[in-house]
């Protein structure tokens, strides 16, 4: 997109000399060296949540470790992605995650890490019981105490409450992704945030109003961003459910939105003859892989209708 | 940008008291739809966004609790995203948007005040306000007054916040009743070297007890102001070199020294630049900065104004938690009458200067006593830590280079001014110069805020409280609160300087000296400070979101019977660790350093604490 080409710093990963474009983060600059990090909450094309802390690594001068994705490379550094200390900090991350989190829908990547770090998310006890759909949450700087058995998890009944998408928090990891695609990084529609603290912190509308209530136009962006299916598809969601979801027997067919003529590409999830899921490419030049309305949900047009359907 | 109209609407009073603050609202236009003041300019929608802790403060105080109507209505006003505010509201203790009763009695139950009664009061308030739908009661964290435990503070629709300490139960039921009863503050109850005879060499106490706080002529004829006259008359560079000399390091908790962030505020090329004093005093058993600004309030605003004239700023912003009402009205007053003497203003002692200072109320989250969370809770986002750099003194608050120092930090300025970096220099040790305050609270025979020169042993400042309540010698003391970490009888002779606590590889933190006796249960308190940590972060990174949790957890499993003792040490030491490494700010890189040194010290171990 410059027009001029940046200037290069030189620094070190793991003793190995890298050099990257003045301005490139820390992650480019392991990745570069070819030891990219674990990551969870970044997404290129979105500003980095520093949130997750997946992909810290050493900083000569730093007490504590810093996230990668949200530093700066500077002339000079010295990084040390590999090591005992910056493991055992990945470990701990993806632990506490896989101990308060449902992951099973969780992107193929994220279950890789689980594995290669090798958790144990057991240790902290057996999960607490699921509340029930009506329980408030936790008032800020409020909570019960600890029974002395069971480890606090985010279990919760998804929300049902519109005809397009599906809100299961017990399977989200509060990436922010979402906040900010439905926010600044995007779409600008604000509809959603953190609310609560702590643990209770969790994605919500004002009041935690039902989406069609809300600011909410049903882009879907945020499901587009999700990494661990807390935000899903209406129909993936009724699939997964009955035992039918099966990406083996996907195809995806790329074309372009019909509706209007700025060109958005799409690609078509179809299985058995039917859309269960519309993406746009997220390094398109065009959608970044973000869409409105008509070109992620508006589809039912091309299905055919069973007998006796309107 | 549109904001989204929520579906009911604000009542009359809601309105009145957002209006009452923000002004009444534009004139709608002619499709009757509301009006729009302006439109666009990134200025205003900052100049709006800021407003909305300050409009949240006005519902929840007027009505008791913020409505959908009432957030809805704010949002209007000033063109915040509804989710947004929401989640700003739903972030702070201290504000509900879930209907409650008008009046709210908060029972401090933390490590202090449990040791003093706390749970025989709750039981009472609980017992007595049992069926009454006008008022309610909560658990809090440390509200601050740990040398008069155990506290609570009032919180009463439609009329003013208030503290009483010590709380008894029929004072607390009678204050939730009706309105009448001021909070008692006397300063030798506070800080006991201030009762006659006076202990000598006092300079940050020099004058509390002495000067009627709500009078500028007394603090001028105290002294007051004298520094700000010297600091105009020999000009930035001047001061800058003074402070530097002085090796004045902060008292926040950090020890930064407080010359290089001035400088380097003096000379950011952005404007404008901002200084802000962080008096969200937060940590549990620390209380100086509330005596500070209770008894010499017009020290800290002169403090702040030196800081404004030196470095070129000419806004401040005093961040005090909700916490601290009488702190609060007291600063108010005296911002107030420095305004109307000159002293404040358009024009600083006829300097030509401006200096202004506002002051912000916090709402119960003690994660906005960390920095850069405090510039967004000033702005009007949640209360959430920003990555660092950029420090505050390149992009601090609205992104502007900012100066931000602790109400103690900013106390020992006048007198740097007054009589030179150096001859500042010359109490206190080579690495930490001055004196220090420390809070004593917890099981001394006179706890309160004792200011020492740097150097003097722990086991001397606990002497100076009156020793241990019923003789002898502490179980264990807790050094620095929450973030601190418990020391033994063996480290008494602990020197209380920053290099000599470094080297013992514990801090002096904010300074607050929480002493157990014999009888207090440590695995108790030790669990209490887990709680606290659990409930205070602020949830935006692993670590400490889901750490601070298993960190509870853990201390429980070892004190029941479910526990296998080494595997929870090993969870304790686990999780501490990448919390210390890998949380964003420093709530969570010190949220496990209390529990660590419980255990390093094997105080979980005694009996009854663990099977």
């Amino acid at each position: 997109m410059t027009s001029e080409p940046r200037p290069l710093v030189e620094l070190t990963v793991d003793g190995t000399p890298v050099w990257v474009p003045e301005g490139a983060s820390l992650l480019e600059a392991c990745r570069a060296a070819g030891v990219g990090p674990p990551t969870l909450c970044y997404l290129d094309g979105l500003t980095p949540a520093n949130a997750c802390r997946a992909c810290v690594v050493e900083l000569d001068g730093s007490r504590p470790l810093v996230a990668s994705c949200s530093r700066q490379a500077e002339d000079g550094m010295v990084v040390t992605a590999t090591s005992e200390r910056v493991e055992h900090s990945r470990r701990l991350v993806l632990e506490l995650l896989a101990s308060a989190v449902d992951l099973s829908t969780a992107e193929p990547q994220l279950r890789r890490w689980l594995e290669e770090y090798g958790v144990a998310p057991e240790r902290y006890g057996p999960p607490a019981p699921a509340v029930d759909g009506t329980a408030e949450r936790p008032r800020p700087g409020h909570h019960a105490q600890p029974d002395g058995e069971h480890a606090a998890t985010q279990a919760q009944p998804a929300k049902l409450d519109n005809d397009l998408y599906v809100r299961d928090f017990s399977k989200c990891i509060l990436c922010y992704r979402c906040v900010e695609a439905c926010g600044v990084d995007a779409q600008h529609t604000f509809a959603i945030a953190v609310a609560g603290r702590g643990f209770d912190a969790t994605i919500a509308t004002e009041y935690d109003a039902p989406l069609p209530d809300s600011a909410c136009v049903f882009c879907g962006n945020c499901i587009a961003v999700c990494p661990t299916g807390a935000l899903m598809f209406k129909s993936e969601h009724e699939l997964r459910a009955a035992g039918e979801w099966d990406e083996e027997r996907q195809t995806i067919t790329t074309t372009v939105c019909p509706y209007c003529g700025v060109g958005c590409n799409l690609e078509l999830h179809v299985q058995d003859n039917e859309i269960v899921k519309v993406t746009s490419p997220s390094d398109h030049s065009v959608t970044g892989g973000h869409l409105c309305i008509k070109g992620r949900f508006g589809f039912q047009h091309v299905q055919a209708l069973e007998d006796g359907e309107e | 940008m549109e904001v989204h109209r929520l579906p009911t609407p604000a009542s009359a009073e809601e309105r009145a008291a957002v209006d009452a603050l923000l002004g009444p609202p534009p004139a709608p236009d002619a499709e009757g739809g509301p009006g729009r003041s302006e439109t666009g300019r990134p200025q205003q929608a900052r100049e709006e966004r800021q407003l909305l802790l300050p409009a949240l403060h006005a519902v929840q105080d007027a009505i008791g609790w913020i409505s959908a109507g009432a957030l809805g209505y704010v949002c209007e006003r000033l063109r915040v995203p509804p989710a947004e505010a929401y989640g700003v509201a739903e972030s702070y203790a201290l504000l509900s948007t879930r209907e409650r009763p008008p009046r709210v009695a908060h029972l401090c139950d933390d490590i202090v005040c449990r040791n003093a009664g706390a749970d025989a009061l709750t039981a009472e308030v609980a017992r007595a306000l049992e069926g009454d739908e006008g008022a309610t009661w909560e658990p809090s964290p440390c509200l601050g007054v740990c040398e008069r435990a155990p506290t609570a503070l009032l919180q009463i629709a439609a009329g003013e916040d208030r503290v009483l300490a010590a709380a008894e139960a029929p004072a607390v039921l009678a204050g939730l009743r009706d309105e009448a009863g001021g909070e008692a503050s006397e300063a030798a109850a506070s800080a006991p070297q201030t009762a006659e005879p006076r202990a000598d060499g006092l300079r940050l106490l020099s004058r509390v007890g002495l000067v009627d706080p709500a009078s500028l002529e007394d603090y001028r004829a105290h002294g007051g102001y004298e520094a700000l006259r010297v600091a105009l008359e020999r000009g930035p560079r001047w001061v800058i070199d003074e402070l530097n000399a002085s090796r004045l390091l902060g008292r926040g908790g950090a020890a930064f020294p407080a010359g290089r962030k001035w400088a380097d505020v003096a000379s950011a090329e952005a404007r404008p630049r901002y200084i802000v004093c962080n008096a969200d005093e937060s940590e549990p058993g620390t209380f100086k900065d509330r005596v500070l600004m209770e008894h010499d309030p017009f020290a800290l605003i002169e403090a702040m104004t030196i800081a404004g004239v030196t470095t070129g700023a000419e806004h401040g912003y005093l961040y005090i938690r909700r916490e601290y009402p009488l702190a609060t009205a007291r600063l108010e007053g005296a911002i107030a009458r420095a305004e109307a003497a000159g002293m404040l203003g358009e024009d600083v002692l006829g300097s030509g200067l401006r200096f202004t200072v506002e002051i912000r109320r916090g709402a119960g989250a003690y994660i906005c006593g960390e920095e850069t969370a405090l510039f967004n809770s000033i702005e009007g986002y949640r209360g959430e830590p920003r990555n660092k750099p950029p420090y505050p003194t390149q992009a601090g608050l609205f992104g502007k280079p900012t100066l931000v120092n602790n109400v103690e930090t900013f106390v020992n300025v006048p007198s740097i001014v007054l009589e030179g970096g150096a001859a500042f220099a010359a109490t206190g040790t080579e690495g930490s110069t001055g004196t220090k305050l420390f809070c004593l609270a917890g099981s001394v025979a006179r706890p309160g805020v004792y200011e020492v020169p740097f150097g003097a042993t722990l086991r001397e400042l606990i002497a100076l409280a009156g020793g241990v309540d019923g003789g002898g010698e502490p179980q264990a003391v807790l050094l620095g609160g929450a973030a601190g970490s418990f020391v033994t009888v063996a480290q008494l002779d602990l020197p209380l300087t920053f290099e000599d606590a470094r080297g013992a590889d514990v801090s002096l933190g904010s300074g607050a000296v929480t002493v157990f006796g014999e009888s207090v249960d440590l695995a108790d308190a030790t669990r209490r400070i887990a709680a606290f940590f659990r409930d205070e972060s602020c949830g935006q990174c692993v670590p400490c979101r889901i750490g601070t949790v298993r960190q509870e957890e853990a201390l429980h499993r070892l004190a029941g019977a479910n526990g296998n003792a080494g595997e929870e040490i090993a969870i304790l030491g686990d999780v501490a660790r990448a919390m210390t490494d890998a949380s964003i700010c420093g709530l969570g890189q010190t949220a496990g350093i209390a529990v660590q040194s419980a255990i390093d010290l094997g105080l979980l171990e005694r009996e009854g604490s663990t099977p």
